[in-house]
C-alpha cells in the first residue's frame, strides 16, 4: 500500500512538473515568438519589459488574470466557463505521455507521466477533444462571430484530423506498434522514421499546422472576416486559456512529430563515439528536437499569409487525404510483398511520394478549380454589371 | 511549382532574421526628420544691430496667422509700441500670442500668411502634457532662443539637465527658421 501511494505522489508530481514546464515554456514561446516575427519583419520585438524583453511574459500574465473577465448576457455560463477549461485540460493531458528519456533515468523515475501502449492513439484521441473546447466555446458565446468561427474550425480540425491519422498509419504498420517507447526503440535500431515515411511526415507536418490552428491554417482566428472567430466574446484569463491551449497544443505537436519521426528523446548514434551515451541522455534530445519544430512554426507563421476557407478544404480532402491513403497503402503492400527487400526500397517510395505531393500541390489546384455549373457568357456579364 | 515559392519565402524571411532592426529605438536614440517638417511653431526676430544683441520681433500683431488659421488655435492681441524702446518694428507688436498646440494641425497656413515672415513651422514636437491648459504656448514658450516644449523644459528644470530633443535634423534648419538652432 505505502508503494501505490509513493508511486501516485510520484506521478503526481510528475504531471505537475510537466504542467509548469510545460505553462512556462508557452510563456516564453509568446516572447519568443514576438522577438522572432519582430527580427524576421527587420524590427525589434518587445524588449521594453524587464532585460530584452523578458519579463514580458509576466506582465502579459498579470494583465490577463487582472483584467475584467467579461461574459455575454446571452451565454450559456457554464459551458462558457468550461470551454477553455476542457481546451487546456486536453492539451496538458495528451502531453504526458511522450517519453523524454530511458526508463528510470529521471532520478531513478521515468521520465514521463503515463505510458499506454496505445500511446499515440490516446494522444490522437485526446488532441481532438480539443475541439470540443473551440466548438463549445464559440456555441456557446451566444453570438453570431464565435458561433461562425466555431463551426469552421471544427470542420477543419475533424478534416485535418483524418489526414493526420491516415498519415502516420503506414508508420505503425512498419514498427508495429502504438506505443511510443516502442517507437523510439524501433527508430534506435532501423534509423530515424523520416528516412521510410517521408510523405507521411510531410503530411503529418501540414496537418500538425492545421490541428493548432496556427498559420496559415488560422482561419478560426480569421480577422478579416470573423473578428477573432470562437475567441471574439472572451476576455481576461479564459482568453489566455485559449491561448495556452493553442501553443501546449503546438509543443504536443512538435513532441509527437520528434517522437514518431526524428527519434525521439534518442540523439542520433554517431555521437556515441564522441561522448558515450551521449544519445541516451534524457530530455536534451526531445527539448532539442521541440525547439526546432517550435521554431519552424514561428518561421512559418512569419512567412505564409492564411488561407481561404475553400482552398483549406479541397487542400484538406483532396490532396492531403488522398495521399495519406496512397501513403497507407504502399507501405502496406511493401510490408506484404517485401520478401527480403530492406527498408531503403520503401524509403525510395516515400521520396517519390514526397516528390508527387509538392509537385501536385499546385498542379492539381487548376483542375479542382474549376468550376462544376458554368454560367453563360452573357448570364455571367449581367451579373456583374453595377 | 507553388511549394518552390513558398520555399523562396521561407529563404526571404530567414534572411531577414538576421539582418539589424530597421527600428529607431525611438526615445533612446534620435529620430532623423526631414528639415521641412512641420512642428511647433517659433516666432523668429529681426537680427540685432550688434552681434550678441537680440534683434526686434518680427511678429507686427496684425492677426492674419489668426485669420488663415483652419483650427482657429491662434489668438494674437496687438499693442502700439513704445517709440522708445520698440518690441517690433513699426506701429504695433503683438503684446499675446497664443497658439493652441491642441487644436493646432500643423498645416503651416499661419506661415503662409505671415507678411513678415515671423511665425515659422519649427521642427521640435514632443509636446505630451498632462493638463490641456498647458497646450496654450505664448509668446515666451515660442519665440527664438527657446529650446525644447513645455513639459520638456519643465523636466530639464526639475532634473538640472538640459532639454534633450529627441530628434535630429537631416542638414542645417530651413532658412526661414532665422537663428535656431537644434542640438
Amino acid at each position: 500500500m505505502p508503494d501505490l501511494i509513493a508511486a501516485l505522489l510520484i506521478s503526481l508530481l510528475k504531471a505537475v512538473l510537466v504542467v509548469l514546464g510545460l505553462l512556462t515554456t508557452f510563456a516564453y514561446m509568446t516572447l519568443i515568438e514576438r522577438r522572432l516575427l519582430g527580427r524576421m519583419q527587420i524590427r525589434h520585438g518587445p524588449n521594453r519589459v524587464g532585460p530584452m524583453g523578458l519579463l514580458q511574459p509576466a506582465a502579459d500574465a498579470i494583465k490577463s488574470i487582472f483584467k475584467e473577465d467579461l461574459t455575454v448576457t446571452l451565454a450559456d455560463k457554464l459551458v462558457y466557463t468550461l470551454a477553455p477549461i476542457v481546451a487546456i485540460g486536453m492539451a496538458l493531458t495528451a502531453f504526458g505521455g511522450i517519453p523524454a528519456g530511458p526508463a528510470g533515468s529521471l532520478f531513478g523515475e521515468n521520465p514521463w507521466v503515463y505510458n499506454l501502449d496505445a500511446g499515440i492513439l490516446a494522444l490522437l484521441a485526446l488532441t481532438s477533444m480539443g475541439v470540443y473546447g473551440i466548438f463549445l466555446g464559440g456555441w456557446a458565446s451566444g453570438s453570431k462571430y464565435p458561433m461562425l468561427g466555431a463551426l469552421r474550425s471544427s470542420a477543419q480540425m475533424i478534416s485535418y484530423e483524418l489526414g493526420m491519422g491516415l498519415s502516420i498509419l503506414g508508420l505503425l504498420m512498419l514498427v508495429g506498434t502504438t506505443s511510443f517507447h516502442g517507437i523510439v526503440g524501433w527508430q534506435a535500431q532501423n534509423g530515424v522514421l523520416i528516412l521510410f515515411q517521408s510523405l507521411g511526415f510531410a503530411l503529418f507536418l501540414i496537418s500538425s499546422f492545421a490541428e493548432t490552428n496556427r498559420t496559415p491554417f488560422d482561419l478560426p482566428e480569421a480577422e478579416q472576416e470573423i473578428v477573432a472567430g470562437y475567441l471574439t466574446e472572451y476576455s481576461a484569463i479564459k482568453w489566455a486559456l485559449f491561448q495556452m491551449a493553442e501553443y501546449v497544443n503546438m509543443i504536443t505537436a512538435s513532441a509527437v512529430m520528434a517522437t514518431l519521426f526524428l527519434g525521439g528523446w534518442k540523439g542520433p548514434q554517431f555521437l556515441n563515439a564522441v561522448i558515450p551515451g551521449v544519445s541516451d541522455w534524457p530530455l536534451v534530445w526531445l527539448i532539442a528536437k521541440i525547439a526546432f519544430f517550435l521554431f519552424l512554426f514561428i518561421w512559418v507563421r512569419a512567412t505564409l499569409p492564411r488561407l481561404r476557407y475553400d482552398q483549406l478544404m479541397r487542400f484538406g480532402w483532396k490532396l492531403l487525404l488522398p495521399l495519406a491513403l496512397a501513403n497507407t497503402v504502399v507501405t502496406a503492400a511493401f510490408l506484404a510483398f517485401r520478401g527480403s527487400g530492406g527498408l531503403w526500397f520503401l524509403g525510395v517510395l516515400s521520396l517519390a511520394g514526397l516528390l508527387a505531393l509538392l509537385l501536385m500541390s499546385d498542379r492539381v489546384r487548376v483542375l479542382w478549380n474549376r468550376p462544376t455549373v458554368r454560367r453563360p457568357e452573357s448570364e455571367a456579364v449581367r451579373a456583374g454589371g453595377d | 511549382m507553388g511549394v518552390l515559392e513558398i520555399a523562396k519565402g521561407m529563404g526571404v524571411t530567414l534572411g531577414k532574421l538576421f539582418q539589424k532592426p530597421v527600428t529607431v529605438s525611438y526615445p533612446e536614440q534620435r529620430a532623423t526628420l526631414q528639415p521641412r517638417f512641420r512642428g511647433r511653431h517659433v516666432l523668429t526676430r529681426h537680427p540685432g544691430q550688434r552681434p550678441g544683441e537680440l534683434g526686434l520681433e518680427k511678429c507686427i500683431g496684425c492677426s492674419l496667422c489668426a485669420a488663415a488659421c483652419p483650427a482657429y488655435a491662434i489668438y494674437v492681441e496687438a499693442a502700439e509700441n513704445d517709440p522708445a524702446n520698440p518690441t517690433a518694428p513699426g506701429e504695433r507688436y503683438a503684446k499675446v500670442y497664443e497658439i493652441n498646440m491642441l487644436r493646432c494641425i500643423f498645416c503651416g497656413m499661419c506661415e503662409e500668411a505671415c507678411p513678415t515672415g515671423a511665425v515659422v513651422m519649427g521642427n521640435e514636437f514632443e509636446m505630451a502634457d498632462y493638463r490641456a491648459g498647458d497646450f496654450v504656448y505664448a509668446k515666451e514658450d515660442m519665440l527664438v532662443g527657446v529650446t525644447g516644449s513645455l513639459p520638456q523644459r519643465r523636466e530639464a528644470a526639475r532634473s538640472g539637465k538640459p532639454v534633450r530633443l529627441g530628434f535630429q535634423l537631416e542638414g542645417p534648419p530651413r532658412a526661414e527658421l532665422e537663428g535656431v538652432k537644434y542640438p
